[in-house]
């Protein structure tokens, strides 16, 4: 059976629609014009135009040889998603949502998110197409990451700090998810990764899914063969879901690499599918970081898109069949994977990116010479600056 | 089945009544106040209890719910505190209680043995904001097994087709939301509410309670001249924040005075 063919609302016992009444509605009404996108040729050329003319598609695969050298075994390809308009894969999505959006007539688009690396796609793809724009940002978030609630000011986005529960990216899905109740009529609630109520999981994987038909296109025309792993980060898992799709059928290892934060053995971590249980968040059946009662635990990495307690349901399901594995990064080794792939190849990555680019030097080292890793380079490290500045002591006066 | 909460609707209905469901979170603002706020709850005139558990990520709750959940849970609320307070309010009132819960906390806990300590220790069955009755199959098995009411969530926006499942769904009562929002106190209930109570009972529901954004006596009254009840939350929340178990015996009066009115 094919693995890529699983449409939802259902992966294994995972996923579905665990949200208010209010809410089926619209989930119904995004799910019909969905389906229907998916085989309408007018969006699709709309769509592949948009990536083709402002994204920036196709994006282009990058071997990273003196990265690569410093394991001294796997070759490494680096699929440069950071290449992308807006800096990162987030765009791939929102553009694909949005002008399913404007299909329905909506006018207004709201997100959530951590980094402000969605509130900033979504906020360019409102501006684009000329619509309203309310991004929810957790309020320690909006200060840990003030020039990305600058940018989404620049592009016209109100950003509403949110003041409740541990004011983090899941509280801000929280409070975009009440906006959505109440103006369901003329807003469209843009979520960022594919985590959610059915059809988000499959709608936002399929609208990543491009990075992994370009890529495995790509490898096959360059070398004739097909990598021996795909690897990428996962915090909610749309980048990973991106990439890894396109492979499930084929014979590659498939490796997403959680933010370890502290440690796996730490009570700071953002480790879902290792450390959490099967339970329901943000309306689907999924793994979760959970106390024994079914609260759900803050998680805690040093890179804000990958601080999420919850996982996309597909990666759940993919985990228990064995089928995709999932390995802890600390912030300490994903900071060192930042600095090792800015100083071999000179391309600064995004820490969440970073995760993936230590784990794949991690498995370069059991492999040899002869096999390839494909790393999902899934975001730039612009946004990072602060962090790292103060991280590696690059400005004065902090360490 | 015999369902107490059909029971005490259908007493009400014959008096020329509807009734006054009135909510508040377990463990606040601790487990102790908690139980006087609900027996005061019962004691100035509510007909059936909704009681809350507190959940980090309540996607349903407005401002003032929020802030008492998360009080609760800053508090160290347990899931085992629930049946304390319920076992504590039962033995003083025979008000039915409903348990309103996000899913999850169900789910942890395991939902067959919920639905036994549930009923073990008096309470009568689950309110669920974020379950429907898609995804509702280990519910309704565990709801039938121990006997308790199953009440789920009709809004304006649900086709026909759904709020025929939801009725089918239900035992207790369907809980119609007023408009498309979240709780909390609003100035005027929504029009939406009389149509899609009119619309539930067009299709055949035979009690329906109306919620979310209900405060005042004259909306009780009003909710009431056309559906079986009226649900009212935030409101209370605010009074037991403001004046402890006294401020809710004194707010459940007023509602009260919205029944009551119906039959000069």
């Amino acid at each position: 059976m094919s693995l890529r063919a699983e449409l939802g609302p259902y992966f294994g016992e995972y996923g579905g629609r665990f949200v208010p009444e209010a809410l089926i509605a619209a989930l119904d009404e995004l799910d019909a014009a969905y389906t229907a996108a998916k085989t309408d040729a007018v969006f699709q050329a709309e769509l592949a135009e948009l990536h083709r003319s402002y994204t920036g598609r196709p994006s282009i695969i990058t071997e990273a040889s003196r990265f690569a050298a410093l394991a001294g075994g796997a070759r490494i390809l680096l699929k440069r998603e950071d290449l992308n308009h807006t800096g990162s894969h987030k765009i791939n999505n929102v553009l694909g949502q949005a002008l399913l959006a404007k299909r329905l007539g909506k006018t207004r688009l709201i997100a959530e998110t951590g980094a402000g690396q969605h509130g900033v796609a979504t906020a360019t793809a409102a501006a684009l197409m000329g619509m309203s724009c309310v991004v929810y940002m957790g309020e320690v978030d909006t200060e840990r990451q003030a020039l990305n609630v600058a940018r989404m000011k620049l592009l016209g986005a109100d950003v509403v700090p949110v003041v409740h529960g541990s004011r983090t990216l899941k509280d801000a899905i929280n409070e975009a998810m009440r906006d959505w109740v109440a103006n369901v009529a003329d807003t469209h609630y843009l979520l960022g990764t594919v985590a959610g109520p059915h059809p988000f999981p499959v709608m936002v994987r399929d609208f990543h899914s491009i990075i992994g038909n370009e890529a495995r296109e790509q490898i096959l025309e360059a070398e004739g063969r097909l990598p021996t792993a795909v690897v990428a980060c996962v915090g909610g898992g749309s980048n990973a879901m991106g990439i890894f799709h396109a492979f499930l059928d084929d014979d590659v290892a498939l490796i997403g690499y959680e933010a370890a934060g502290d440690g796996m053995d730490t009570p700071r971590h953002a480790a879902t599918l290792q450390r959490g249980r099967p339970g329901v968040l943000h309306g689907a059946k999924t793994y979760v970081l959970q106390d024994d009662d079914g609260q759900t635990i803050e998680s805690h990495s040093i890179s804000a898109g990958l601080d999420y307690p919850g996982i996309g349901p597909e990666h759940a399901w993919l985990k228990d069949s064995g089928r995709a594995t999932y390995v802890g990064i600390s912030d300490a080794e994903a900071m060192q994977g930042m600095l090792d792939l800015s100083r071999t190849e000179g391309i600064i990555p995004a820490i969440e990116t970073a995760h993936a680019l230590a784990g794949a030097l991690d498995l370069a080292r059991t492999l040899s010479p002869s096999d390839i890793i494909l790393v999902n380079l899934s975001g730039r490290g612009d946004k990072d600056m602060e962090t790292a500045a103060r991280y590696f002591g690059f400005l004065r006066d902090t360490q | 089945m015999s369902s107490r909460v059909e029971s005490v609707i259908d007493v009400a209905r014959a008096d020329g009544r509807g009734v006054l469901v009135g909510y508040l979170p377990a463990g606040f603002p601790d487990v102790q106040t908690c139980i006087e706020a609900l027996i005061a709850l019962s004691e100035s005139g509510v007909d059936i209890i909704e009681l809350g558990v507190p959940y980090s990520d309540p996607v349903m709750d407005g401002v003032v719910i929020q802030r008492a959940t998360n009080a609760a849970l800053d508090g160290g609320f347990r899931l085992a505190q629930l049946f304390e307070i319920i076992r504590g309010v039962t033995a003083k009132v025979d008000t039915p209680i409903l348990v309103m819960t996000y899913w999850n906390p169900v789910v942890q806990y395991g939902v067959d043995r919920f639905a036994k300590d549930l009923k073990e220790a008096g309470g009568v069955g689950l309110i669920t904001p974020d379950l429907i009755p898609d995804e509702a199959s280990e519910w309704f098995a565990a709801s039938d097994t121990h006997g308790l009411d199953r009440v789920f969530l009709a809004a304006p926006s649900s086709t026909d087709e759904r709020l025929v499942a939801t009725i089918n769904g239900s035992r207790g009562f369907v809980y119609a939301v007023s408009t498309m929002g979240i709780t909390g106190a609003r100035a005027d209930v929504d029009g939406a509410a009389r149509s899609l109570v009119d619309r539930l009972i067009g299709l055949g529901a035979k009690r329906v309670c109306v919620g979310v954004g209900i405060s005042k006596a004259e909306h009780v009254r009003s909710v009431t001249g056309y559906a079986s009840g009226a649900i009212v939350g935030s409101h209370l929340v605010s009074a037991l924040t403001s004046d402890g178990p006294a401020g809710v015996a004194r707010a459940t009066s007023e509602l009260v005075a919205g029944l009551t009115a119906l039959q000069d």
